[in-house]
């Protein structure tokens, strides 16, 4: 079955984002595909590159890179979405007169017309932290 | 719509949960249903519990520094998304009549909303 996953929730304040990671780890182990990953709203969070966690905290960004590398998944943020929040790749941080980027390798910017077209072409799309 | 969009087309449901202008959502929400609709996808509206608080009239947004949700809301029915839900029971918590909404909208019971669920492809809950 082909999954499109959309995360709506910031990895230091909520637990969705380690949900649908390891939701993600799942069906891709029971044979699964996965379509896309779609960051939106605070969910964009997920792949800011300067966020520094202690040591002994889990680090999302490359937890999804590491997912991302091993089965070639797209892992696409919100670009509206993440310009608001400041999570900004080098091409968005030229736009907007920045002078650095922290878009996590693995991630592209895009627009929520890639939310929609995964979900035209998923059989299941699940939203992890959706609420509020 | 063309024949070959119809096949490929899938139905949203999008529900909306949250009151207007405290949190981004509604309008988070509004941006996705009219992103389906510029990708000629069916959209269903279905506003539960304290989500029907987006659809009051006469709203000033602006003094709270937002946009007025209701010019959104107005501009619905030009991008062809007119299958708007409420669910009858927050009507009732919040003293409402549907007739009194912004928007044309149909009140349903929590029967009407679990077939709703079950009809559309894609739910996406904000």
């Amino acid at each position: 079955m082909i999954y499109t996953l959309i995360i709506h929730a910031s990895p230091v304040q909520h637990q969705a984002p380690e949900t649908a990671l390891r939701f993600a780890r799942a069906l891709l182990e029971a044979g699964h595909t996965l379509h896309r990953v779609f960051f939106y709203r605070d969910g964009v969070f997920n792949a800011n590159d300067l966020a520094s966690g202690a040591a002994d905290e889990p680090s999302l960004p490359s937890d999804w890179l590491a997912l991302a590398q091993e089965h070639r998944l797209d892992l696409v943020v919100c670009i509206a979405a993440a310009i608001r929040r400041g999570v900004l790749d080098s091409n968005e941080a030229k736009r907007y007169d920045k002078h650095q980027s922290n878009l996590a390798q693995g991630f592209e910017l895009s627009g929520l017309g890639q939310l929609v077209e995964a979900s035209i072409l998923s059989d299941r799309v699940i939203t992890f932290g959706g609420r509020g | 719509m063309s024949p070959d969009n119809q096949a490929s087309a899938k139905r949203f449901l999008l529900i909306s949960t949250t009151p207007p202008y405290g949190s981004s959502a509604s309008k988070d929400q509004l941006d996705i249903a009219l992103t389906c609709s510029v990708f000629e996808q069916p959209v269903t509206l279905l506003f539960l519990g304290d989500g029907v608080l987006q659809l009051l009239p006469n709203q000033q947004g602006n003094l709270l520094r937002q946009k007025n949700v209701n010019a959104i809301q107005s501009s619905l029915a030009l991008y062809d998304i007119e299958s708007i839900y409420v669910d009858i029971d927050a009507l009732r918590y919040h003293d409402l009549e549907a007739s009194g909404l912004h928007i044309p909208c149909l009140p349903v019971d929590s029967h009407a909303i679990q077939r709703l669920i079950a009809e559309h492809d894609i739910v996406l809950t904000i």
